[in-house]
Order: C-alpha cells, then structure tokens, then sequence
C-alpha cells in the first residue's frame, strides 16, 4: 500500500519537511542501513501524534505507531543522541517522566512556569501569583490531601507507581535515556549533570 | 445505507453510576471544568459517580512523547481499573482525551492480544499485588453531556441563544484528535460525522458553523509543546484553524478535549501579540468552552467558580449574549481582597 493519504493529513507534513509515507516504505525497505539512517535521524521526532493518519488509511495501518516504535527502538540503541529533535527526550524524562513518579500527574500547575511559557499569558501569571486562592474557588484541592481534584498523591501510590515503572521497563529506558546523553554530552565537550544546570541540557532546549 | 453508517458510530452510555478518573491537563488549567461535571452529573442530576483519591495520571502524555514505555502505561491503566473493580464499579468515566484514546487503545490491544492482558496481570499483580476486570463502558465526559443534553437543557433557565435578539449564537466545535480519529466507532458519531458536540450546540439551541479546518489537530503534538524549542508546530496549527473559521464570525469555540481548550485559548493570545489581529471584529478574541463548562453554566453555575477567569480570552461577550446572571467585578475579586489584576495584553482587549 503506498496511497500518500497519511501525507496528505499529516499535521506535521505541512509544518515540517517530513513524510510519514517516506518513512513508512523506508520501514519494509528491509535496508538495515536506511533503518539505522532513519533511526539517527530528525524525521521521526516529527510526528505530533495527532494519529489522523489512523482514521485515514484504507488500509488500516498505523504510521503514527510505526514512528512510535521507531522512537522507541531509537532511544534502546542509544541513536537519539544523534539528531537535535531526538536530543530532546532527555528533556521529556526529566519533566514528564520525573513528575509522574514525584507527584502522581504528568503535568500540574508548578511545571508550567510563566517565564518559561509566555504564551500562557498575563492571565496564566495571574493565576500563578494567587495560585491557592485561584484554584479552591473553582473547587480544586491545590496539592492538599483529600479527594477531588489536583490532590497530594498519597506515598503508598507514588510507591505502587515506582513498582510499576520497576517491574514494567520504564526505568531501564530512563537510564538509557540519560547514558546515551551523558555520553553525548562528553562527545560534544559540555557539562552534564543530574540537575537543570548544565551546559548539554541548556544546548538541547535551543 | 447512510442510515447503516450513522447507526455504527453511536455509541451505549451508561445512565448511571460512573467511576470517574481525572485529567491531568484539566486539573492544570481549567480545574473548574471538573468541578462543572461532577456539579451536573451528581447534583443536578442525581447520577452515582465514585471518584477514588488512589488514582493517578493515565502517563499518556508521557507514553506519547515516548519517555513511557507501552507495557508501563498498560499497568498503570490496569491499576486504575484495579481500583474501579475493588470499588464495585464497571463504568469508567473519563475527563481526558489523551487518557480516552490510551484506554481504548490498551482495551483493543488487550482483545486481540490475549497475552499481553495475561502479562499485564501479572505486572500488575507483582507491583501492586492488586486484580482487575476490564470495564463494561468506556464514556468520555463529554459523551455523558452529550447523553444528558436534554435533561441538562430541561434544567436550564438559558440557552445557546441570543438573549436579547433571540438569535442562534453561532458556534463551531473541535473534537479532540484522540477522541474519535483512533476508534471511530467508540465515539458519537465516529470521525466522518462526530456528533458529540456539534449535537449539543445544535442541541442547546445554537447555530452550528461548519468550517474547512474542523478536523484539523489543535497542534499540541505532545513533544512539539512540551519542548519549548518545537512550539512553532503547535501555534502553526491552531493559526490554521482560527484563519479558517474566522471568516464565519463564530460566536464561540466548544472543546471536548482539556488540551485543545487550552491551546486554543492561549495560542489566540499569542497570535494576537505576534501578528497584532484577533479572530473577531471587536479586537476580543473568539471565547473557547468545553463542553463540562457550557453545561455548567447552562445549569447556572456562577462563571467564576466555574474557572472562567483562567481562561486569556473574555467569556463575557458570550454569557452577556446568553443571559447568564454572573457579577463582571467579582471576575478577578479573591478573598484575600487587594490581589492586583492580570496585566492587559498588548492587544487583545479583555
């Protein structure tokens, strides 16, 4: 099957030079050498997997999980580090990864800065500055104990997510994740480091 | 044979007794929009919903910028379902988007790989030595607004009509990509046709406006917003659906998805401070709801304690049109008393 449709509805084929069709024929090329090319590349950092592509093709395939696998298989190889979108997991486990096991949540309140996100508005400000207030007004528990929403995630359950991520692999790719970029971080000549300052995760967030 | 069609993408909706998990984006931004839904569902119209203080983020956003692998998010959806089945609970009610298409992606796998629910159990078990069933219904929070429309409507002293003109507001929708773009038939009216919000605006009285863009993603992108560096991508996108609907002067946007809510509303003020226009006449901005938060107010909940001053867009062009009694001053007003207002935006006017 080789229709383009995926193409044709593909978000990020607008916005980037990107072609999940391209990707997808690369994939059942069999070529190792064009997989590994794929898998060190820019490309598959691309999809936002939007999965339109899924209600599109009429035969029911999947580019967006294709690239999810590639990602996947990128970061277990240790090939992300070579491209300046694939870089960027480091930034995503340390954010997204780390919240869930310290908070119970992939996002909340305190991860969304307003200096690191303009684009929220003087409205999102506002909303930080008077936080608690802000928040119980519209019935939210704002990181206290009980039951409702944005509540303090009791220990025992952070405890049984840690387990999870123990028994089920995420902590073997998180450590995967940061070896690759320390070693990168020792190819390029910048520092790294477990905390926020260090001069390899202030180059990948350019 | 269109009769066949429309008939395969409608969806069973429990009347009754949901246990409900929440959303991490929504708790986040519109926290107020939760609040509506429980306010709905339990108060106003007498429905069982347990919400268990164990549960946790679904990790999707995580699992779709790729840092979670598939068999740690499969775990952690089965401990959720762990704890509706301790709970005595087979309808799952979901606030989130993300969370809807990762539980009907797990619950498909699970169908058609045996091995891989048998493994789940087991990882569950071994983490947190704690057993599931699999849910009877799977009901995004908006597919319980849309089943209860009319009851919500029949309650209701307004509606999506010019209160003073008695004209139809016009509205257009977006439907979450993830709501019925992976599992058409699991949502109302599927991806050809979604139904879920274009039948509560039309349902609720408004005008329904089509526009080319409809089914176009928001932008999020998981990755290309949570990196700061890839943002382009996400204001691109939405930029494509605002210029596309614009030229119909919608009166309103209504969501179902947390993350379209907000992007859609703060990517207008952005937009605004980068290009110096808006996507209406007045300079306002065009006011983006949920489908929770239209509910709410159409069932007479104060627009502030409903959250609607974290929105950047003014809501009060629309609840003026729609005749909602609210207080203007008491938008920003805390109890803490001499709280300074938000700064204004360079251009849009609120």
């Amino acid at each position: 099957m080789n229709c383009g449709v995926c193409t044709a509805i593909c978000p990020a084929a607008a916005y980037f030079d990107y072609d999940p069709r391209e990707i997808c024929q690369d994939v059942q090329s069999g070529d190792e050498s064009i997989l590994i090319g794929l898998l060190k590349g820019e490309q598959i950092w691309m999809c936002g997997q939007c999965l339109s592509c899924k209600t599109r093709c009429p035969r029911d395939n999947t580019p967006g999980y294709i690239i999810q696998v590639l990602r996947k298989i990128s970061q277990e190889m240790g090939y992300f580090v070579h491209s300046r979108l694939g870089r960027q997991q480091l930034l995503l486990k340390r954010a997204i990864g780390h919240s869930i096991l310290e908070t119970g949540y992939c996002v909340h309140p305190k991860l969304i800065r307003p200096e690191t996100h303009r684009e929220q508005g003087p409205v999102w400000e506002w909303v930080m500055d008077n936080a608690r207030e802000v928040y119980k007004k519209c019935g939210s528990l704002y990181y206290e104990e009980g039951l409702g929403g944005l509540r303090k995630i009791d220990s025992d359950t952070l405890d049984e997510m840690q387990a999870i991520f123990q028994e089920t692999g995420a902590f073997t790719l998180f450590d995967k994740i940061e070896q690759a970029s320390e070693a990168k971080a020792a190819e390029m000549g910048l520092s790294f480091s477990d905390d926020d300052d260090n001069e390899y995760l202030r180059e990948i967030q350019l | 044979m269109a009769q066949l069609n429309w008939k395969s993408y409608q969806k069973e909706i429990p009347d009754d007794h949901f246990f409900y998990v929440r959303s991490c984006i929504r708790q986040t931004f519109f926290p107020g929009a939760e609040t509506a839904l429980l306010y709905v569902l339990r108060e106003v119209l007498n429905k069982d919903v347990f919400e268990d203080k164990r549960h946790t983020t679904c990790t999707g956003i995580g699992f779709h910028s790729d840092v979670i692998p598939l068999e740690t998010i499969m775990t952690v959806v089965a401990r959720q379902l762990a704890l509706m089945t301790e709970a005595g609970y087979k309808n799952l009610l979901v606030s989130c988007v993300t969370s809807f298409g990762i539980y009907l992606e797990i619950l498909e796998m699970w169908k058609h790989f045996p091995e891989k629910l048998a493994q789940t159990r087991e990882a569950l078990w071994k983490a947190t030595r704690r057993e599931f069933e699999v849910p009877a219904l799977l009901t995004h929070s908006s597919d319980a607004i849309f089943h209860f429309k009319e009851q919500i409507l029949n309650k209701s002293q307004i509606s999506l009509v010019n209160a003073e003109s008695g004209q139809a507001l016009k509205g257009v929708e977006h439907v979450g990509c993830h709501y019925a773009k992976i599992f058409p038939q699991d949502g109302i009216g599927g991806a050809e046709f979604p139904r879920v919000l274009s039948g509560l605006i039309e349902g609720w009285g408004g005008e329904l406006i089509d526009y080319p863009e409809r089914r176009h993603c928001c932008g999020f992108g998981f990755r290309h917003y949570l990196v700061r560096a890839n943002r382009g991508y996400s204001i691109s996108n939405s930029k494509i659906k605002f210029e596309s609907m614009a030229p119909f002067e919608p009166e309103f946007i209504l969501t179902n998805c947390p993350g379209c809510n907000m992007f859609l509303d703060r990517w207008q003020y952005t937009l605004s401070e980068m290009e110096g226009k808006t996507y209406d006449s007045r300079g306002l901005g065009i006011p983006v709801l949920s489908s929770e938060e239209m509910a709410g107010l159409m069932v007479g909940m104060d627009p502030w304690k409903l959250g609607l001053q974290m929105h950047q867009i003014a809501v009060e062009p629309l609840l003026d049109k729609m005749g909602v009694n609210y207080a203007p001053k008491a938008k920003y007003h805390l109890a803490s008393s001499a709280v300074p207002l938000p700064q204004k935006p360079s251009v849009l006017l609120v």
